[in-house]
């Protein structure tokens, strides 16, 4: 009953252009967006941000950031992981090197240190497709995690082969190291996620982002109609790995504080994303931060049925976890590939048309 | 002869060896993106299902313990018999190819002419969701897999090349076990071409990779055959997981050493057998001679993680058809 | 047959320009096969020329020489009075010369509207930095070229289907919707691949007056390859018939239907 477009008309081709085409649309992203920045800062206490919040947040900005490349641009990668880590180990060099300088900029060029990777890692894509690719960013998923573990440089010669964030903050209020407050880190995290969306919005409805589409759908006709194809997918790698980047150097200095690279930038990190915007949908941002709360807030429920309601033991929940994800992915792809993204427009168009739907 | 020669000879016939497990993991691929063109990334992940439902049946455990213990709050674990080593085989493969059955019926047949990397993508989730089941059905603690292959250091090449070196040398170190899943290895590579050679079965597997349409108009079933290449994947993971559960206790890495199949595959081109092979041992005796000659000394070790899939990499920027594959002619 | 550079005047009247591309003994080979032998031919500027023969005959390998996907052996394409360097397709596209392909290759994942606004990609330059702002720079240039690809679907009559994903439509409109992409470009030269393969009669006739209004009104030059003999020597100028590979035949219609060897290969009468 709420959901009406009539009436709302574009009578301009910008108009037409907007995110949200429709009123109602608009107004509830504004309504959210006012809730995320003036509301839940002062709702929020340690547990919230430290299992919710910031996961989803920073988890939301790498799906973005892959999504680009597996969504848009038809490039599958498998080295988010090492990618994050590329932007965890920029940002700790980059934080100790010179700590006068703002977390804002070392978090920036951390993300733009990983682009550079990227686009490096990328060069193959050209002459590589498919799987191929996929299995050829495995190397770089190994390389880079391998890299950070032997080379003492990258984590100052420390004794454990860890890096931990040193305390900085912004404005006076600690945002890295053991003093922070819950509602100082999670709006430090929303800063990045609201740049971060509005930078992909941006470059996914222009020409930029439909290079990307041309190239995804059907390489050869779009070299054909003027796609340069090494350009499109270059600048794919980089805008992805710029955003992975910033989610691990986050990870890294505001979420986890400390990092083993093996541990945390493994394998499993690259599929945990990818699986996200599977479940959230290939090719859509609202998706990224669907798939990415969904996977957030499945180990917690499962936490709390299992552990909490049925006393089970947590490695048995561990478990059952790999098999609900596992079974989830399948079940995506064979019924909805365009994932949680598609069902939401689904029901909108049922919601556009109730209680009348002839 | 120098002993730094005699080392780096070890080296390459270790990797020779680790090379023809490799092979064997890639064989397992090749069959089912031959005949389906799935490329299945869950083949390492069902070495180590294969591995840990030998284990629990040869010990009795009852499956999925862990978990009716703690809902219904009872103490069970064993059966309390202890199956022998052949019949208990005999039994995971039945289980292997209820597997292929199953991933056929529930998974691939609503995916049939699906782009092939979602189809990729659907295996990615196969992997996690086995791997899981496996954890809940034999809990997740490492296992040692003893299904009477002889093991440890064989004197008797050591005595016999001893006398090559200097004092340093002591012969070449190889494990038994090494040398009888060489052969056994290489008697399974054989048998499986041969079996897609010569047999009804087999040339009907290689008209489906072929062409679906054709194969099924001429009145090829291709839901048997999925099943059959599935099965076969099984029965090669089967024999992968034994090899290396006995070698190093059957535990998640099992999944992890099955992946390097991949950069094989790469090199040796995905539908190619001799191709497989030749890179399984390339990938190898590579990796071993890297981290030999360049790895260890000067990179810190540990390089056998990422040499292969760097190597694949660097080697199909050139040859994007990889070793034996064909040269793909674009059209439009 | 015509050997002037500086343009003629067609049959029913209407004035064509010098030569603005010119093949000059092109030679493609595939391993041991030769697609293409020794081939010359040259296209006016405004004219719709026609590339007519048999499955197999080296049409489409022709096209795709000219869109520079395929590299010739031998030979040289002359385009505006110059031998063209060898380019990658894409900067043939840059020059001008569009296309659309005999098995249709639309963007399936993407909208009517977002498929011809690809179309519009060679004129649109704003760079990362502008587009990741999106307000002023990137927004004005998504609106001017906006209203040329408008401009196009209003002409082949789209607009009702310009926000539908392209996988729903049907053969027939997915035909035209490549030409709509193809002529958003607003291209020096336009090729078109079987434009009117798998149509039916009515359709035939809707893309026939679509071609004949677009050289028509754009002035754009035309080079088609198409299998209906009767749509040929009703669209075009002039026709190249191509057997095997050679050249069989150059000139108008007209004259190419009075033509020995044209009439043989089409009867199927057996090379010696």
């Amino acid at each position: 009953m709420f959901y009406r477009e009539a009436g709302d008309f574009s009578t301009t081709y910008q108009q037409d252009n907007q995110t949200f085409p429709i009123k109602f649309d608009r107004y509830r992203y504004y309504v959210v967006l006012f809730i995320a920045i003036f509301v839940v800062p002062f709702l929020i206490n340690d547990y919230w941000v430290n299992s919710i919040f910031m996961p989803f947040l920073i988890y939301a900005i790498a799906a973005i950031g892959l999504n680009i490349l597996v969504g848009y641009c038809g490039q599958v990668s498998l080295g988010t992981g090492g990618f994050m880590a590329v932007g965890a180990y920029a940002c700790y060099k980059l934080m100790t090197a010179m700590p006068e300088v703002s977390m804002f900029i070392h978090v920036l060029l951390a993300g733009v240190i990983t682009a550079a990777v990227g686009v490096l890692f990328g060069l193959p894509s050209l002459r590589i497709k498919g799987f191929y690719l996929a299995v050829a960013t495995l190397a770089a998923q190994f390389f880079l995690v391998w890299l950070f573990n032997r080379v003492p440089w990258f984590y100052n010669y420390s004794a454990s082969g860890q890096i931990s964030a040193p305390e900085r903050d912004v404005l006076g209020v600690f945002i890295t190291g053991p003093n922070t407050q819950a509602w100082a880190t999670y709006l430090f995290c929303l800063v990045f996620v609201i740049f971060s969306a509005y930078v992909a919005r941006n470059l996914t409805r222009g020409s930029v982002g439909r290079q990307w589409m041309a190239i995804r759908d059907m390489d050869i006709a779009a070299e054909i109609i003027g796609v340069n194809p090494l350009r499109a997918k270059l600048t794919a790698f980089a805008v992805s790995s710029f955003f992975v980047g910033i989610s691990g150097a986050l990870f890294f200095s505001v979420y986890l504080g400390a990092v083993e690279v093996g541990e945390v930038f493994g394998i499993s990190k690259s599929f945990l994303v990818l699986f996200m915007i599977i479940i959230g949908g290939l090719g859509s941002i609202f998706g990224c931060f669907a798939g990415a709360a969904f996977l957030v807030l499945l180990p917690v429920a499962l936490k709390i049925v299992g552990v909490d309601w049925l006393g089970w033991p947590t490695d048995i929940v561990a478990h059952l976890q790999l098999v609900i994800v596992g079974a989830l992915i399948i079940v995506f792809l064979i019924a909805e590939p365009h994932g949680l993204a598609q069902l939401w427009r689904v029901a909108k168009e049922k919601l556009r048309l109730w209680p009348f739907p002839h | 002869m120098p002993d730094q020669f005699l080392f780096a000879i070890e080296v390459i016939l270790n990797g020779l060896m680790a090379g023809v497990l490799y092979a064997l993991v890639a064989l397992g691929f090749v069959l089912i993106y031959k005949a389906s063109g799935i490329f299945n990334y869950a083949q390492g992940v069902m070495a180590l299902f294969a591995a840990l439902t030998l284990v629990g049946i040869m010990e009795g455990q009852v499956p999925f313990s862990h978990l009716i213990n703690a809902t219904f709050g009872t103490d069970v674990h064993h059966f309390g018999w202890h199956v022998p080593a052949l019949l208990a085989i005999f039994l995971t493969m039945l289980v292997m190819i209820a597997l292929a059955w199953c991933v056929q019926r529930f998974v691939f047949r609503f995916l049939v002419g699906q782009e092939p990397i979602i189809l990729f993508m659907a295996t990615i989730g196969l992997a996690y969701f086995l791997e899981g089941v496996g954890d809940l059905m034999w809990g997740s603690d490492i296992k040692t897999l003893d299904v009477g292959l002889p093991q440890g250091g064989s004197f008797w090449i050591e005595e016999m090349t001893v006398g090559l070196g200097g004092d340093g040398f002591y012969g070449f170190f190889i494990d038994k076990l090494d040398i009888i899943a060489t052969v056994i290895a290489v008697l399974l590579v054989a048998g499986l071409v041969a079996f897609a050679q010569y047999t009804k079965q087999g040339r009907a597997m290689r008209a489906v990779a072929d062409d679906h349409q054709a194969a099924l108009s001429v009145g090829v079933s291709l839901n048997f055959i999925w099943i059959l290449v599935w099965s076969l994947a099984g029965f090669v993971a089967l024999v992968a997981g034994i090899m290396w559960g006995a070698k190093s206790g059957v535990q998640f890495s099992l999944s992890l050493i099955a992946l390097k199949a991949l950069p094989v595959l790469m090199l040796g081109g995905f539908t190619s057998i001799p191709g497989a092979i030749v890179g399984g041992l390339i990938i190898g005796v590579g990796e071993k001679l890297f981290e030999f000659l360049i790895g260890a000394p000067f990179l810190g070790g540990a390089t056998e993680n990422w040499f292969a899939y760097m190597l694949a990499l660097l080697f199909l920027v050139f040859r994007p058809q990889g070793l034996f594959g064909e040269k793909i002619i674009e059209r439009v | 047959m015509k050997d002037v550079n500086e343009g003629y005047t067609t049959e029913d009247g209407r004035k064509i320009g010098g030569t603005v591309m010119e093949m000059k003994n092109i030679t493609l080979r595939f391993g041991g096969v030769e697609a293409i032998k020794d081939i010359s031919f040259d296209i006016h500027e405004g004219e719709i020329r026609a590339i007519i023969g048999p499955n197999g005959a080296g049409k489409s390998s022709m096209l795709n020489v000219i869109s520079g996907f395929y590299v010739p052996q031998e030979g040289e394409v002359w385009y505006k009075g110059a031998p063209r360097p060898q380019m990658k397709p894409f900067e043939v596209a840059q020059q001008g010369i569009a296309r659309t392909f005999q098995n249709i290759a639309l963007f399936e994942g993407m909208s009517v509207l977002d498929n011809v606004m690809t179309g519009r990609l060679t004129h649109m330059k704003t760079g990362l930095w502008a587009q990741s702002i999106w307000k002023g720079k990137a927004e004005r240039e998504e609106i001017e070229n906006r209203e040329v690809a408008e401009k196009i679907i209003d002409f082949l009559e789209i607009q009702a289907i310009r926000k539908t994903p392209v996988s729903r439509l049907s053969y027939g409109l997915k035909k035209r919707v490549e030409l709509a992409r193809a002529l958003a470009a607003e291209p020096a030269i336009l090729l078109l691949d079987e434009p009117m393969a798998g149509m039916n009669v009515e359709e035939k006739e809707d893309m026939s007056r679509f071609i004949l209004d677009v050289n028509d009104e754009f002035g754009t030059t035309i080079a088609l390859i198409e299998h209906d003999m009767g749509v040929v020597m009703d669209l075009s100028d002039r026709v190249v018939v191509m057997d095997y590979g050679k050249k069989i035949g150059d000139g108008t219609p007209h004259e190419v239907r009075n033509n020995q060897d044209v009439i043989d290969a089409y009867l199927g009468v057996a090379h010696d």
